[in-house]
Order: structure tokens, then sequence, then C-alpha cells
């Protein structure tokens, strides 16, 4: 390769190099603002505000929703299996909503550590199934909790 | 040692040949020609692949045990962004290859990949943002996996607006080389953000290693879909290319007689 195209090579290679250490370092130091969602635990340690609106991401625990009688008021607990935080919302929940299941909860921690959530947003994971693969799926692990005779 | 000595002598000429490939697509006329070509075939494959993938996913395909119908722009949305991704790769090698060997139909390459790729990001965003709604409650959400995407599309943008914001096209090359080199940075990190950072987006369905975590009957359409866009990526990056060397060659002797010829 002729000198000055290798020197050239070598610059190209260099920018590539440098400012992709450049941001990557700064995506590094910025790693808590670029995370969409606090997960329970930290909330639960105390590493979350609590005097300006912050999202909440984890799992929708089995069991725990309480729908009120009267008004759109839901409660729920949200977990990453190592710790779990209250959510009350009142509001239309998205259609992917519901236990056992990923949300975003966005809002203010109250006193009492309850996340009082002004948007609730369903993250869904990548999984994807025909009904009957799921129906299928379902019915291997469902037998466990049934008697075998009556 | 007869038969190494004929390997050696076909690896020798097909290296060779290789190399005479390369140059002449340097050559205006001779790439003109050969993507000329290219395009009479590329064309029906790009019509047929998408028309049969389309109607896989949209009709036969099952639809999803919690999402319905709705999945079903994953067979857009996947595939645009993709090869957007993929495309950003294309017109940073163009760059270097234009810093390091001056080629002149480096820098038309890179040129004509600039607005593909824009319309590929713009297409995988809008129909994130249309999926979005219905499942995950709204429109747009600044996670790391989006936001990234949309940097990606200013990236595009901006080597468009750069190379036209130079009189000196030379010039104009060499910034807009050294911008997408620099943007190169931000492909992995948006591949790799929904593993990286909590983000609302899920992590990718289809993967390299181990089993995929879409369906069969779902994940064969969605890769006839995304081969689909890649032939629509290089279809409309040889148009591109080929358009912009008809406009700088206007005046030139092989342009007329090829003109004159037809």
């Amino acid at each position: 390769m002729h000198p000055i195209r290798k020197q050239r090579l070598v610059l190209v290679s260099l920018t590539v190099v440098l400012s992709s250490a450049a941001i990557g370092l700064v995506a590094f130091a910025l790693r808590d603002n670029i995370n969409l969602f606090y997960p329970p635990a930290d909330v639960v340690a105390g590493k979350a505000p609590t005097d300006r609106s912050i999202r909440l991401g984890g799992m929708v625990v089995e069991g725990s929703i309480e729908r009120s009688d009267t008004d759109l008021d839901t409660t729920f607990w949200v977990t990453d299996y190592e710790a779990s935080v209250p959510v009350r919302y009142a509001g239309i929940l998205p259609d992917l909503f519901a236990e056992g299941e990923g949300v975003v909860a966005e809002g203010m921690l109250d006193e009492s550590g309850m996340l009082v959530a002004t948007q609730v947003l369903a993250k869904h994971d990548e999984n994807y199934m025909p009904p009957e693969v799921a129906a299928a799926l379902e019915g291997k692990t469902a037998p466990q909790e049934k008697p075998l005779l009556p | 040692m007869a038969p190494v000595g004929a390997l050696l002598r076909a690896v020798r000429r097909y290296n060779t040949s290789m190399w005479t490939f390369i140059h002449k697509l340097g050559s205006p006329p001779w790439f003109f020609g050969f993507s000329g070509s290219l395009v009479r075939w590329l064309l029906p494959i790009t019509v047929t692949l998408l028309l049969v993938g389309a109607i896989w996913g949209l009709l036969v395909a099952p639809p999803d045990f919690r999402q319905g119908n709705s999945y079903r722009i994953i067979y857009i949305h996947v595939p645009a962004a993709v090869v957007a991704l993929a495309g950003y790769y294309v017109m940073a090698f163009a760059g270097a290859v234009s810093l390091i060997w001056r080629i002149r139909m480096a820098d038309v390459t890179m040129r004509a990949a600039a607005p593909v790729g824009a319309i590929l990001t713009a297409i995988a965003l809008v129909t994130g943002a249309i999926w979005g709604k219905p499942t995950w409650g709204t429109w747009w959400v600044w996670d790391a996996r989006i936001t990234s995407m949309l940097i990606l599309l200013f990236l595009y943008l901006g080597v468009v607006a750069l190379f036209e914001a130079y009189e000196n096209k030379t010039a104009a090359a060499r910034a807009c080389a050294v911008l997408s080199l620099v943007g190169t940075v931000n492909i992995p990190i948006i591949y790799k953000s929904v593993d990286w950072w909590y983000s609302l987006h899920q992590p990718a369905s289809i993967k390299f290693t181990g089993e995929s975590a879409i369906d069969a009957s779902m994940l064969y359409p969605l890769l006839l879909m995304i081969v689909a866009f890649y032939c629509l990526f290089v279809l409309a990056l040889l148009l591109n290319m080929r358009a912009e060397l008809v406009w700088t060659h206007r005046e030139s002797g092989w342009l007329k007689q090829l003109v004159g010829d037809t």
C-alpha cells in the first residue's frame, strides 16, 4: 500500500477508535441518566429521588392488582424479584397491562414509599408466539397445580 | 505438490480478477453499465420478495398470543430498522474508502446511501410510534433505543445537509466521510442499548446464537422481509448512484453515446 494511503488509513482508524472511546466514556458516565427507569430494589434502597418525578420499572406482582369499584383508581405492586414497590394510578391502563407482565410507571414517591403514578406504560417482552403455542406452554406447566385424581 | 501449486495459482488468479473487478467499480462508465444490468435483475426479485413477505407476514402468519394482530407491524418495523443500521456501515465504509483512496465512486456511494438510510430510519421510528401506542400506551418515550435511533436519523440527515452545504464537492465528501465515520459509534449503541440500559423497548427477538424468542411460524416471514429490505436498499442505492452519475457526467462523451444508442 502507498505510504500516504497507509497514513490515511491509520488516521481514519484513529478517528473511529478515539471518537468511539470518547462517546463510550460519556455514555458510561451518564449511565444513570440513560436508564429509563429505576428498578424497585433501587427505590427501596433510597437511591431514587423523592422530590421529583421518577420512573419505576419492573413486573406487576401476581395477585396484587386492586381496582376500585367506584372510580379508575388501581393499586398494584411492582417487583424486580429483589424488592417490591406499591403503585397507585388513576387512569386508563394500556391493553397489555396485566399481572406478571412488565410495566413502567412514572410519578412521585409519597412519604409511605408508594409511587403515585401519572402515567403507566406496558413493557412487553421479546417473546412472540401463536395463541395455540402459548396455550400448549401453559398446559405443560399448569398440571402440576392440579391434583392427579379428583 | 502439483495440486498445491494449482491451488495457489487459482487463488492468485481469483485475487487478480477480484482486484480488477474492484478497480472497474471505480470507473463511472463501467459502473453505469454494470449497475444497469444489476438493477434489471434486482428490481423483479425485490418486488417479489416484498410481496411474498408482506402477504406471508400480514395474512398467513398467526396472530400473537398477547398482542393479537397489532404485532404484524413488526414485518415493516424490524426490517427497516435492521437495514437502516446496516446501511450506515455501507455509508461509513464508502466514506473511509473516499478518505483513504480518494475514489470518486466512493463519494457517490456515500452520498447516495444517506437519504436511503434516512428514509429507512424514519420508517422504523414512525412504525415504532404507531406500534407503541396500542402496546405500550405511548407514541414516544425517551429511552436509550428510541433516542439513539433518532440520533441515527439526524446523522443521516446531517450527511445529506453537509454535502449540500459545500460548493466544492471534494471538500463536501471529505467532511461527510468524517461525520459518517464518527457516527459509526452509534450503531453498536443502538443495537446493544436494550441490553446495556433499562429501556421500555424490549430486547431483540431474533438471536444469532441460541433459539429465537419468536415462533418459527412468525420468524420465517420476518427473515424474508429483512432480505427483501436489504434488496430494496441495494436497489435504491444503485438507482440513486445512477441518477447522480447521469447528473455529474451529463457532458461526458460516454453518457451521450449511451443515450444516443438507445
